[in-house]
């Protein structure tokens, strides 16, 4: 069973939109996950694209280098991924429908476009097709930049919103939420990825709804008939700098009351709960299949936004199950928000592997039996 | 109209905000602005113009030139610029940068953006250092001048010679113009003028990527008067000499003219 909930509130962002979206008319194909992100974005009605070669995101440049001019629109190869994300941020700025997309070491880069988007509050969609770090690491799979990407990333206090597939179909889905998103609450959001999610095929449907068209009354087109419009981060008075600080913070929480999204299987019976993401929630899925063959009655959660995290299912989970078990292909970094989340309740036990390494099906059942048995009552 | 009559012959330009600067006394970047806001009032671009602010001395710029602005982070207005010219064909595009902006962080960009030929106007003010920050070394400062970060002067053999990054703007084939004023007298802002003008121009009729360079004086970080660092700009532009470095009737892709040379001095030889 797969239940894919949201947050307490969730409501379409309809109210500022030009004109109906396109009839819905959908093709099902087999595609590799990067291209199938970048294609997404194009029925997502991304005006823009600026990227930077690095592997294993390499494939969504080149499908955007093809696709773009082929729909009448802009895609640059830019001289860094710090050019990238400036382009971004110009064409932001004008509320055209921007994306970047990159790997570790080049999100590392953008950091600083992110905090100045984040600051002047321009919609942007990033995506991380992350790979083994630190430093230049390596280019097989990993999950070791979620820290980067939900406690920070950039300087100044700020989030964005991070959404993680677990498959190319749902990867593309949350492209355009990304996109609806970005412009609702006027943020840069980030879709993360690992390698293995950008370099695997998967049967997918392309999906020809246009995302509607939105006006904003903040996006530079030039000062014809009305006041010049600035779109800037810089204050040097700390008490308006406060204020625009606390407005950053209402709507984050705004947006953690509205767009919090995960998804649980089997949770309905669980003792134990084994929370992971991305490729590793696919690992974590096998699992419990074979952990629950030896009556070992686990469930998954697997949060689609990292950030809002779904603190408040993982706090009610804590008060009924035995204990919680986390996956990652990391050294343990979302284990913190659940700990966080549990507050000490149950026993939060960790499995990962790094540098490119994957947990197998096998010692993640192997963690869940000493879970079960370290969590008896 | 009888000879009697008081007519209007100078006055603050309608694009230039009312605003009183934060500019240091005797500094050059208000003279810039004002040529800016004739210009492009001139051209009566304004109402499609969306300009690029810095980082730097004139970080503030948004509050003096009643136009649409975004801020870059330091270094990155040529990249910003290319975002906006890359979606918005009509648009008018300026970026303004100083020289620690330009050529030090912000090298790749602005070269890159030559490079690409894009369609946008460049302004770059070179006072040859740091103004906001206390007066620092840029990679500009002439050598043996005294700054912050060389207390005795700047010597070639540890922090490097200065970089003239107009010249090397212009070898690049996108770059359908580049040129280098200076804020010295009347005479010389004039030029600046004229230069802004053909710069907006080269923009406009599509030619590919424009720059003036402009060397201004910055009394409060030479530790000067205001007279005193106006003069020394001759002293300046013998580091970087004035004038059109490059005026291409259309960015041609065409190999630089040093290359051409070689490849004539060649089939002649």
């Amino acid at each position: 069973m797969t239940a894919v909930a949201t947050g307490p509130a969730t409501q379409p962002a309809s109210s500022a939109t030009n004109g109906p979206p396109s009839p819905s008319r959908t093709e099902r194909i087999l595609m590799k996950g990067n291209e199938a992100i970048a294609e997404a974005a194009i029925q997502a009605g991304c005006d823009a694209y600026f990227g930077y070669p690095i592997t294993p995101q390499a494939e969504l440049l080149e499908w955007m280098a093809r696709r773009m001019p082929e729909e009448g629109r802009a895609f640059v190869q830019a001289e860094s991924e710090l050019g990238a994300i400036n382009m971004a941020l110009g064409a932001g700025a004008t509320g055209a429908r921007a994306m970047v997309s990159s790997s570790s070491p080049g999100i590392s880069l953008m950091a600083e476009g992110m905090s100045y988007m984040a600051g002047s509050e321009v919609p942007m969609v990033l995506v991380n097709v992350m790979r083994g770090g630190p430093g230049l690491g390596s280019i097989q799979p990993s999950q070791s930049d979620y820290f980067q990407a939900t406690k920070g990333h950039g300087h100044g206090d700020y989030h964005v919103p991070v959404l993680a597939p677990s498959s190319i179909g749902e990867a593309m889905g949350l492209v355009a939420l990304a996109f609806d998103l970005a412009e609702q609450y006027r943020t840069p959001v980030m879709l993360l990825v690992d390698g293995i999610m950008g370099q695997a095929m998967e049967p997918v449907e392309l999906d020809f709804t246009r995302l509607p068209r939105r006006e904003f009354e903040w996006a530079l087109t030039g000062a014809a008939g009305r006041p010049p419009r600035v779109i800037k981060s810089l204050n040097l008075q700390p008490e308006e700098l406060e204020r625009h600080n606390q407005e950053l913070q209402a709507k984050y929480r705004e947006i953690a009351a509205r767009e919090t999204r995960w998804a649980d299987e089997q949770l309905d019976d669980a003792e134990l709960v084994l929370v992971a993401y991305g490729t590793a929630a696919r690992v974590a899925r096998t699992a419990i299949e074979r952990a629950r063959a030896e009556g070992i009655r686990a469930g998954l959660l697997r949060p689609i936004t990292l950030w809002p995290f779904p603190s408040q299912i993982v706090a009610r989970l804590a008060e009924r199950v035995r204990g919680f078990l986390v996956v990652e292909l990391s050294s343990g970094q979302m284990v913190e928000d659940v700990r966080l989340a549990v507050a000490g309740r149950r026993p939060v036990a960790f499995h990962g592997r790094m540098g490119g390494m994957v947990p197998t099906p096998h010692d993640v059942t192997e963690a869940l039996r000493d879970l079960d048995q370290g969590a008896r009552p | 109209m009888t000879a009697a009559e008081p007519r209007v012959i100078f006055q603050r330009p309608e694009l230039l905000s009312e605003r009183s600067s934060h500019y240091c006394p005797g500094c050059g970047h208000g003279v810039v602005h004002r040529l800016l806001a004739e210009v492009l009032g001139e051209l009566g671009v304004a109402s499609r113009t969306i300009a690029v602010a810095p980082v730097g001395c004139a970080v503030f710029m948004y509050d003096y030139l009643e136009l649409d602005f975004v801020e870059a982070p330091h270094g990155r207005a040529p990249a910003v610029a290319t975002g906006i010219r890359r979606v918005r064909p009509d648009a008018f595009v300026l970026t303004y940068q100083g020289d620690g902006d330009l050529a030090a962080i912000g090298t790749a960009e602005i070269v890159h953006a030559a490079a690409r030929g894009e369609r946008i106007t460049a302004v770059f003010v070179n006072n040859g250092i740091y103004g906001m920050t206390g007066g620092q070394m840029a990679p500009t400062t002439l050598l043996g001048q005294r700054t912050t970060s060389t207390p005795l002067g700047r010597e070639a053999s540890t922090a490097g010679y200065p970089v003239p990054m107009t010249e090397m703007l212009a070898l690049l084939p996108g770059t359908a113009y580049a040129a280098r004023g200076s804020v010295a007298d009347p005479g010389h802002i004039g030029r600046v003028r004229a230069m802004l003008k053909r710069a907006a121009e080269a923009q406009l009729a599509g030619e590919g990527f424009a720059i003036v360079e402009v060397l201004s004086n910055c009394p409060v970080g030479w530790n000067m008067t205001a007279q005193e660092s106006i003069r020394h700009l001759a002293e300046v532009s013998r580091t970087y000499p004035l004038g059109v470095l490059v005026d291409r009737p259309k960015a041609s892709g065409r190999l630089w003219p040093a290359i051409q040379a070689l490849e004539a001095s060649e089939e002649a030889g």
